[in-house]
């Protein structure tokens, strides 16, 4: 058997790993992959300690985690979209006007 | 066998995490995270959650990825340009940065103990609809009108100008 720690250990490296690509990725578009890939580290985690703790909220909560960020991705999308019509542009260096 | 599986999955999904960072190509990135999603829905499966394994594949696999190919083809995303780091970055911030990982992977191995037991628990979609519909059935609604400000909201952002008046 795999001892949880493993789990939460990758879940931290697939974690930091998103945040290195939030930091250092300048299409935008990327950068939100980044934000996905950090939000599938922690659901790692809270199924790793549901499944050791014998308790199924964790999964209840990944569940949401889901739906949240299903929801995200649809607005944030939109918003990638209207930078991309109105900026003619992806990369987020060239975005730095308060308005759109 | 349940150590090599998820050693097996545990590098495919660090290695593709690894190349969405280093792509430039915002498709092939894309596509790295379809493999990150994929193996992570596997060790679900390890783990015992088989309902949100399947839950993984349908929405993030498929419904959310689809999203982001379909924006990355619609706005014609190129390659994209690099950054220059600055050299305080590479010899002060790498080292701290593999102290502070290295830390981490010690306090967490430290800290968490047992082990992640799969078959225990058995089946495990039934008990989590009885929690999903029981007692979490407020926040379950209130994730329903989330839903429908989203599609609101991105209808609303996406519109083009000249439909506005």
């Amino acid at each position: 058997m795999v001892p949880v720690s493993y789990y939460v250990v990758l879940s931290a490296v697939l974690f930091g790993l998103g945040i290195i690509g939030f930091l250092f990725k300048r299409n935008i578009i990327t950068m939100f992959m980044s934000i996905e890939l950090m939000l599938n580290a922690v659901n790692l985690a809270f199924i790793a300690f549901s499944s050791v703790l014998g308790n199924l909220a964790g999964q209840v909560y990944v569940f949401f985690v889901i739906v949240v960020a299903a929801a995200e991705a649809a607005v944030g999308l939109a918003i990638v979209i209207l930078i991309a019509r109105n900026r003619k542009t992806l990369n987020v260096e060239r975005v730095n006007l308060l308005k759109l | 066998m349940t150590a090599v599986l998820f050693f097996l999955l545990a590098a495919v999904a660090v290695a593709a995490a690894v190349s969405l960072i280093l792509q430039r190509e915002p498709i092939h990135s894309a596509l790295s995270l379809i493999v990150v999603m994929a193996a992570l829905a596997g060790l679900y499966l390890l783990l015992g959650a088989e309902f949100i394994s399947a839950v993984q594949i349908i929405v993030y696999a498929g419904a959310i990825m689809v999203l982001f190919i379909f924006v990355i083809m619609l706005l014609n995303a190129g390659v994209e340009e690099r950054t220059q780091f600055s050299r305080m970055a590479r010899y002060i911030g790498l080292p701290l940065a593999f102290v502070l990982g290295a830390g981490l992977v010690y306090w967490i191995t430290r800290w968490t103990m047992g082990t992640a037991s799969a078959a225990s628990m058995g089946s495990v979609t039934r008990p989590l609809a009885m929690m999903l519909f029981q007692d979490y059935v407020f926040p379950f609604e209130l994730t329903s009108i989330l839903i429908l400000i989203a599609i609101v909201g991105a209808v609303v952002l996406a519109r083009r100008e000249d439909e506005r008046q």
